[in-house]
């Protein structure tokens, strides 16, 4: 009975998503205010019904209903509660339901705190998100319906992918969610502002909150996967340019880029229609990663169950959101000329080499990640792009990026003199290159990774200190009186601060894992002990114990460090009987200096294989991505976005 | 019953990624292995590398790569070796080649066009000059003014 209610609550959303794309949208172009009025509640009522199918779903799942097919296929009635329902969204259909569901659940948000925002603006935007739900909600009900019975229920089900049961990857996919839906709300602001055919600083303003948003969720997102791939793989991966990352990575990049351009939107409004672009682009990439997971057409590690029809109808979906979006952008682009102006050397021109750099890295993502497909359907060759392409393509331009950042961030609007601006800079020049040399001269052959990317990551932290500290005129005015200012520098600079100094922290914990890991693999006897870069390591014993739905061997390594005791790590090896599948969970002991870091393998005889790893610094790749989330949050709740986007929107309309 | 048989057909058939009796003795050679083994892909898995691969057949090249090692190829006839069985499809850093020309080219491609382009519209904004203000504009502004 649930489970066709919740069927019946996916047709009700649908009926109710054709009505608010059409109505409101004549009713703009004609106006008609009813017409736009009945935008709001509809988007209301279409969250509504769609929660109502989620929240049946969930209980389906809860309660191990197994005549449910999707629970049936996809849970166990000994799995833990957290995966009981973070198994709502670890397989195709459910996770369909939840992205749908965001996507009503954006809309209605506009549709509520949108009440400043112009009739005509807040109904074409509602319009244009309910023609996505539209074509989602099809998608779900023609190819992907959740709710599907089966006749003849089993008496248990065929339990979650174990790889899937972990706290972080429960988490992993809402957040990534959260960011794909979340610049569908960019692009419908984009359409909306093509329609009307006018851009100006408050439209900026309403879309800088939703860039933002979806930039955090996809950094935390991005972040708890690749921490999941670090601990559970077993080998201390962290990032493997796989087709399904670079789905996630490629909208990253180009939030990134439409973050910074609707900065110069909002202060300057020039760079009008790229951002309008951006936007575009920023959704097309989500579409284009929703493709690329669910379709197949891309081997992958983790892609979902494939068919051809879903894959058809996807890209369907995606010819024509992007080409319809593109066309109208191709129409009326030109109408968003601006007569600002600004010298070479300025703020805006660094804001555009940014977006430049980010663009064209996303481009050579997108054709690194097709080229097996092209090849093969153009040229017949099968062949593969794996990560040391990308390694040496991508690597470049994020160089450059951050090489370019503290001189554009420090620059000043309009008109700037290098000279002028970047003396400060001096300091952060010659630290961050004698880091880098200490480090050269320091270590004993080896890579050149670890000197230049400390060098780096030093740079763009101390240029972003030294950013700070010209801003609050800290040395002409004193210490305190600094301080002061410092604590009084609006919310959306801290944003900034935070974001640059999280991207130095993460290049640092990048170069440092990248140039200094070390690795032991040995067969290894209870009792015995071995020494991995100047710890050791004592195998104490092996235990099997049995868990809720697997069993596993676990291992008790003591680690000795100067004689003294520093960590008891534990790593497992799990087997899930159910879908008789083994997986590891690494031993990890972190500390900001280094993860000790133990996978139990194979027993050998009467020793195990045990791979042991010193990771220094690794935690701070994790770290800098929160503290970059962390500026963006901050960034958001600057007051100047929340007044702008209620009060001075009137000038939009 | 059948749970325990599961398991030990698991336990035998896994493998673990580079094994201790792989290993080379030395070091230099063995670091050589890794870094060459990092460049190819396992042929049954999805986009891995033969390094951190647990398939059969990752083992098999492994020791193959370790072989033309001891055998005294470089890294080059390594790979050259390997391609020519297995074909372009085992390598993850596909060749530098014509075919290849888009994928190589497209970074180094679309950098420059972006930078001409933006240098263009950067210049551009340079060299506007304000538009003066309209009649209607000036009484506007100058009731601004007295007020």
């Amino acid at each position: 009975m649930l489970a066709e209610i919740g069927h019946l609550a996916v047709i009700v959303a649908f009926m109710v998503a054709i009505i608010q794309s059409v109505v409101p949208m004549i009713g703009a172009a004609k106006g008609y205010s009813g017409w736009m009025d009945a935008a709001a509640p509809a988007a209301v009522v279409q969250f509504l019904a769609v929660l109502l199918a989620f929240i049946m779903l969930t209980i389906a799942f809860v309660t191990s209903d197994f005549s449910v097919k999707l629970v049936a296929s996809n849970s166990h009635s000994l799995k833990p509660m957290l995966y009981k329902v973070s198994g709502v969204w670890g397989n195709h259909e459910g996770s369909m339901l939840l992205w749908i569901l965001i996507l009503a659940f954006y809309g209605a948000l506009v549709s509520i705190f949108g009440k400043r925002l112009p009739l005509v603006l807040k109904a074409r935007v509602l319009s244009v998100q309910a023609m996505i739900g539209v074509a989602f909600l099809a998608f779900l009900l023609f190819t992907s319906n959740p709710f599907e019975r089966l006749i003849f229920p089993p008496i248990d089900g065929n339990d979650l992918n174990p790889l899937l049961q972990d706290p972080g990857l429960a988490f992993h996919p809402p957040f990534l969610y959260l960011g794909y839906v979340g610049l569908s709300m960019t692009f419908s602001f984009a359409v909306a502002a093509l329609i009307q055919g006018s851009v100006d600083a408050a439209w900026a303003r309403w879309v800088r909150p939703w860039a933002l948003l979806a930039w955090i969720t996809l950094t935390i997102g991005i972040a708890l996967g690749s921490w999941w791939a670090y601990y559970e793989l077993g080998w201390g991966g962290w990032w493997f340019w796989d087709p399904v990352e670079n789905a996630s990575f490629m909208p990253w990049l180009i939030a990134v880029a439409l973050l910074h351009s609707a900065i110069v939107v909002e202060k300057r409004e020039t760079l009008k229609s790229w951002t309008v672009l951006l936007a575009i682009l920023g959704f097309s990439f989500s579409l284009i990663g929703t493709f690329i997971v669910r379709s197949g057409v891309i081997t992958s590690v983790h892609a979902f169950a494939n068919d051809p029809e879903r894959g058809v109808f996807i890209l369907v979906i995606l010819v024509i959101a992007i080409g319809g979006a593109l066309t109208l952008y191709a129409m009326r682009a030109n109408s968003f000329r601006s007569n600002v102006v600004f010298s070479p050397v300025s703020r805006e021109s660094g804001l555009i080499l940014n977006n430049l750099l980010l663009v064209v890295s996303t481009i050579v993502v997108f054709v690194g990640t097709i080229w097996p497909l092209l090849a093969e359907l153009v040229m017949g060759r099968k062949l593969s792009v794996g990560a040391p392409f990308f390694e040496l393509a991508f690597t470049p331009f994020m160089i450059i990026l951050a090489l370019a950042l503290p001189v554009g961030a420090i620059l000043p609007w309009k008109r700037a003199q290098l000279s002028r601006s970047g003396k400060p800079l001096f300091g952060a020049i010659i630290l961050s290159i004698t880091l880098g040399l200490l480090v050269w001269s320091l270590q004993t052959g080896g890579r050149m990774m670890a000197p230049i990317g400390l060098g780096l990551a030093g740079w763009v932290i101390l240029g972003t200190l030294t950013d700070l500290i010209v801003r609050t005129r800290m040395l002409q005015l004193g210490f305190i009186a600094g301080l002061i200012r410092l604590c009084k520098l609006p919310r959306a600079d801290w944003g900034k601060a935070f974001a640059h100094i999280g991207l130095g922290l993460t290049i640092f914990g990048i170069a440092a894992i990248t140039a200094w890991e070390s690795e032991d693999i040995r067969i290894a006897k209870v009792g015995e002990r071995f020494e991995v870069s100047g710890y050791t390591f004592q195998f104490d014993d092996i235990k099997k114990i049995n868990g809720k739905n697997y069993t596993a061997d676990v291992g008790n390594i003591s680690v000795f460090f100067d004689g003294r005791l520093v960590a008891t790590l534990k790593p497992e090896k799990r087997f899930y009987p159910v879908q008789r599948m083994p997986t590891t969970e690494a031993g990890i002991n972190s500390t900001l200096t280094r993860d000790l870091y133990i996978a139990l393998g194979d027993a050998q005889g009467d020793g195990w294989t045990i791979r042991t790893y010193v990771k220094p610094f690794a935690v701070w790749i994790w770290i800098g991505c929160m503290v970059m989330a962390m500026g963006g949050i901050l960034s958001m709740s600057d007051r100047r976005l929340r007044i702008a986007s209620t009060s001075r929107l009137k000038s939009l309309s | 019953m059948i749970r325990v048989i599961f398991i030990l057909l698991f336990m035998s058939s896994s493998a673990w990624a580079v094994e201790p009796d792989e290993i080379l003795p030395n070091t230099a050679q063995e670091l050589r292995a890794r870094e060459i083994s990092k460049e190819l892909r396992c042929l049954v898995c999805r986009n891995e590398n033969i390094d951190s691969s647990n398939a059969g057949i990752a083992k098999d090249l492994r020791l193959l790569v370790r072989d033309r090692i001891i055998a005294g190829d470089d890294n080059k006839e390594v790979i050259g070796f390997i391609t020519d069985r297995y074909g372009e499809y085992v390598l993850l850093n596909p060749r530098v080649s014509l075919s290849n020309l888009i994928l190589w080219a497209s970074g180094p491609l679309f950098l420059l066009l972006g930078a001409l382009l933006s240098s263009w519209f950067i210049r551009s904004k340079k060299n506007i000059h304000p538009k003066a203000l309209t009649e209607d504009e000036r009484t506007r502004l100058s009731n601004l003014m007295d007020n």
